[in-house]
């Protein structure tokens, strides 16, 4: 990029001549491809009413188990073909990434919201706080996710909120796991010793000295979550305890697209989990950029 | 040594009291729980007399004590659908389970032991490159995307293996290699930074310095020390495999406890959904404290820790 040219003279008057330069984002190193998969998901989600050629929640069942369009069958009227009542696969796909983005983003600051505030409680006021939250924490970590989510999702009842309240009370203990250990060693350092001897009381410096100090952390693990949080969505979705239908969610179309797959019709099950994959993968390939950039010492976890 | 053990086993059974607690409160807290525990379509009298049953007018202590007496006695209620005891069915159908985590298990070192050790001694090559490759798309790919296409391929494309059921050799292919994936991947990435570390290590130099041949050394003198702290995350997941496989084992129809799990919430049989995400905390729980002892067993530095 070059540099723009500098005023001839820099006018004294004060009606100086509107300049405003370009701010000049730096672009090398930026890992591009998760950013474009993301960005793309996230304009998909948010213009779906707009982009979308159908609703993605009415088909016609004259229209069933059509194929996409480069096939033999298909039309370009609906390019990904339609699913078993005849609703257009890639509208349904287009405000799946919608569903997914509330859910995945929701779920994880929620999770992280909550795992970060014990996880400096934890980590900062130790002696029996430190215990409770800990046991607490050791024993939600031995259930697999996916199971403690089943859990739930069996007792609340299936919705996209519940959902999202769900994935959160299941991994906010990753969060408060790391953010302990990390707020351990910080409380040592002379800027928390100094705050105390200011008078700081312990929840201004959880709040002005600590939090600050594992931002970094929790946003590289927020995004790490990500990921794990939209499979579990799917595989909820997938078992019928997750999003409820007819709304268009990714892991709900792979459990429609199974009832026609000894058939063949093999459009529904490879595109929602073609969209599933991007979207970890991103979140994935984002979350160990990140990693490395922010947070030097989760480099190898 | 002994101190350490009884700490660790005091940890364990205040978990496994956590669990319990975590499990109760949430059935009872959340709501009703004689919606859940009472068969869909059940009169309003016969809720009345499940709760009087239940004796939910009690204290939340006292009912506590209660479903943990029942627990302890291998009373985990009866199913709503099969009409058995909830742990007769479950430890007729853990074998499966263990069969599949089994087999799912080889698949990963199969795949991940050779490709992480191909990666650490071609670091920074093409090896290393396509592992990681490798090791991003099984831990971004959800492993029952992975049986769909799997039966899409073989099932339905070539018509060479069975989609779904149990039975023969060839029923265990496709979920195994399905439940697999993600943990082959684990197992790659863990055998890498494992034999990068024992590969800078003195001894290895040292076997490098007498001379030996590089396969040898590879083989004889680094694999097998890099293989303690995979063979020891194995052991973890072969335990998660025997509890996570839900998803796959409703792709392919397995009858594992994962299948059990999936037909206690499709069916509303709350008995089932319960026992056996209480099996499965419990089952977690268990091996971690063994895992714990063992290290303390191996490596004395680690009983006097803290």
């Amino acid at each position: 990029m070059s540099v723009s040219p500098a005023p001839a003279a820099p006018s004294p008057v004060a009606s100086a001549p509107f300049t405003y330069r370009v701010p000049r984002i730096r672009t090398e190193g930026l890992p591009m491809l998760p950013i474009v998969i993301l960005v793309t998901l996230a304009v998909l989600a948010v213009l779906a009413d707009v982009i979308a050629p159908h609703n993605p929640e009415i088909g016609s069942l004259s229209q069933r188990f059509r194929p996409p369009a480069w096939i033999a069958g298909g039309s370009t009227e609906h390019l990904l073909g339609t699913d078993h009542i005849g609703r257009d696969v890639l509208s349904r796909l287009i405000f799946g990434a919608r569903v997914s983005m509330i859910v995945g983003f929701t779920a994880v600051i929620i999770a992280g919201v909550l795992g970060s505030t014990l996880g400096i409680l934890s980590g900062y006021l130790g002696g029996w706080v430190d215990q409770v939250i800990m046991r607490v924490t050791d024993t939600w970590l031995a259930l697999p996710g996916l199971t403690f989510a089943i859990f739930l999702a069996a007792i609340v009842g299936p919705s996209e909120w519940n959902i999202v309240i769900i994935l959160g009370a299941v991994y906010w203990t990753r969060y408060a796991r790391v953010i302990r250990s990390e707020v351990l060693s910080l409380k040592e350092r002379d800027f928390v010793r100094l705050a105390i001897v200011a008078g700081c009381s312990k929840w201004t410096i959880m709040r002005r000295h600590l939090l600050p100090n594992v931002l970094n952390t929790a946003i590289v693990l927020a995004t790490l979550m990500l990921g794990v949080v939209i499979v579990t969505e799917a595989a909820l979705s997938f078992l019928g305890v997750g999003v409820p239908p007819p709304k268009p969610a990714w892991g709900l179309m792979l459990a429609d697209g199974k009832k026609g797959l000894m058939a063949g019709y093999w459009w529904l099950t490879v595109f929602p989990g073609l969209c599933i994959v991007l979207m970890v993968l991103a979140a994935n390939l984002l979350g160990d950029w990140l990693r490395v950039k922010l947070d030097p010492q989760l480099r190898q976890l | 040594m002994r101190r350490f053990v009884l700490r660790r086993l005091a940890y364990a059974a205040l978990s496994l009291f956590l669990l319990s607690v975590t499990i109760f409160f949430f059935v009872r807290v959340t709501g009703d729980p004689t919606v859940l525990l009472v068969e869909p379509g059940a009169s309003k009298s016969d809720l009345e007399a499940l709760r009087h049953d239940l004796g939910l007018d009690r204290s939340l202590a006292v009912q506590y004590g209660a479903f943990m007496r029942d627990i302890l006695r291998g009373d985990f209620g009866r199913s709503f659908y099969y009409r058995t005891p909830v742990l007769e069915l479950y430890v007729s159908r853990l074998p499966n389970s263990i069969l599949l985590a089994a087999a799912a298990m080889a698949f990963s070192l199969l795949i991940g032991i050779p490709s992480g050790i191909l990666a650490a001694v071609r670091v920074g090559g093409f090896w290393d490159s396509a592992g990681k490759l490798f090791a991003l798309l099984g831990l971004s790919m959800p492993s029952f995307w992975v049986g769909l296409l799997l039966i899409l391929f073989f099932s339905v494309y070539l018509g060479w293996l069975p989609s779904s059921g149990s039975g023969t050799a060839w029923h265990v292919l496709m979920p195994a290699f399905a439940l697999g994936w993600y943990f082959a991947a684990a197992h790659m990435r863990l055998t890498r930074s494992s034999m990068l570390e024992v590969l800078g290590s003195e001894y290895v130099k040292l076997a490098r310095l007498k001379g030996l041949p590089e396969m040898r050394v590879i083989a004889k003198h680094a694999f097998k020390n890099a293989l303690i702290p995979v063979l020891t995350l194995a052991g973890i997941n072969l335990v998660l495999m025997v509890n996570v496989a839900v998803v796959v084992e409703t792709v392919f129809a397995w009858p594992g406890i994962g299948r059990l799990l999936y037909e206690g919430i499709a069916f509303r049989d709350f008995p089932v959904v319960q026992a056996t995400v209480l099996l499965a905390g419990s089952m977690i729980v268990v091996v971690n404290l063994v895992v714990d002892v063992l290290y303390a067993v191996i490596d004395p530095r680690i009983r006097y820790e803290r």
